[in-house]
């Protein structure tokens, strides 16, 4: 993160320009294939790739991401390896979450 | 209007609301205790509705990097959810009213993609509703809760509290990476380039927007390659 200090800073751009930008392009990303795109796809090709991508794009954001996430790079690794236990053994979303967060948050006081 | 379809999507949005409050409990946080509002960071997350592009906007707010970066920014990391809503156009049943496709837009999540993605048949936009009525509160309210506590934690917690996310990334990617070997060389393969991308001197320079279109368009184009799916697997 850029930016860590506390307090506000002076911004030449409006927030609420930046929030009006930001949903903007994601609601036309999400919405233009929705409305344009409505025939089926035979190709089997363009089906599996469909399928694959959440895989792909999740994987890709979250490792090696989550290891300097934390402020010491020991408690990212903790995280990393806690979540791949807890979701291997098919824990929920948020007892996942929470399992790395509490990872990150012994492995930071213990040091 | 059919209620069955909406209580089921209500029922299996119950599980994502909840690890939804717990990410938007980090980003209202973190947008606090970098000085944000509490206003704003609620208004982002009920218009934007997306966890790594909200994450990432906040680094362009505080920069103060300007409306075009702010534009690029969404549409890079965020570009994964055209390829869901393209996968979930072939599915919807829309019943010939177009209306529907605009308001089932809005709740292209990877959580509702994936449980809506995994129904049998065709897709009632009902199940996506009811999906929403529940996840989308939750993304809201943890915003606020997270705002409202954001300068009341200790750092060391907010530090914590910032790898919520990919444990839940992981939670949906690692039972059916455990299943299916091919969804598994997936998820092996896209860690280990954004790995090189990250470790590598001339790919690092890369942005971490940038990267996750490569990787995912490579990883996920090879694999629809050399392991196509069965038509009754999709």
């Amino acid at each position: 993160m850029a930016d860590a200090g506390k307090g506000r800073r002076a911004m030449t751009h409006n927030i609420y320009m930046y929030i009006l930008v930001m949903a903007g392009v994601t609601y036309l990303i999400r919405m233009l294939p929705l409305v344009l795109f409505k025939k089926p796809i035979k190709s089997r090709f363009v089906h599996s790739f469909l399928y694959y991508v959440p895989f792909a794009c999740l994987a890709a954001m979250t490792f090696p991401a989550i290891i300097y996430e934390p402020d010491m790079l020991l408690a990212g690794v903790a995280a990393f390896i806690t979540a791949l236990i807890f979701a291997y053994r098919r824990y929920s979303l948020i007892v996942v979450a929470l399992a790395a967060c509490a990872a990150v948050f012994i492995v930071e006081r213990l040091l | 209007m059919n209620f069955k379809i909406l209580k089921e999507g209500m029922h299996d949005g119950i599980p994502i609301g909840l690890g939804y409050f717990a990410v938007s409990f980090a980003f209202g946080m973190m947008a606090c205790s970098k000085g944000m509002g509490i206003v704003p960071a609620v208004v982002i997350s009920a218009s934007n509705l997306t966890s790594a592009g909200q994450f990432a906007g906040l680094d362009v707010i505080f920069t103060d990097a300007g409306f075009v970066q702010m534009a690029l920014t969404q549409f890079i990391i965020n570009l994964r959810y055209s390829l869901m809503s393209f996968s979930i156009s072939q599915k919807l049943d829309d019943g010939g009213n177009i209306l529907h496709r605009f308001i089932v837009a809005f709740g292209v999540t990877d959580e509702i993609f994936g449980i809506s993605a995994s129904r049998p048949g065709a897709l009632s936009p009902y199940y996506n509703y009811g999906a929403m009525c529940v996840a989308i509160p939750g993304w809201v309210f943890g915003t606020l809760c997270g705002a409202i506590s954001g300068n009341l934690l200790p750092h060391m917690l907010i530090s914590a509290l910032s790898v919520a996310i990919y444990g839940m990334f992981l939670a949906i990617i690692i039972p059916p990476a455990r299943d299916s070997a091919p969804i598994r060389w997936v998820v092996i393969a896209s860690m280990a380039l954004a790995a090189a991308f990250k470790l590598i001197p001339v790919l690092s320079s890369i942005s971490s927007g940038a990267m996750i279109i490569i990787v995912t368009v490579l990883v996920a184009g090879v694999a629809a390659w050399l392991m196509p799916v069965k038509e009754e697997e999709l």
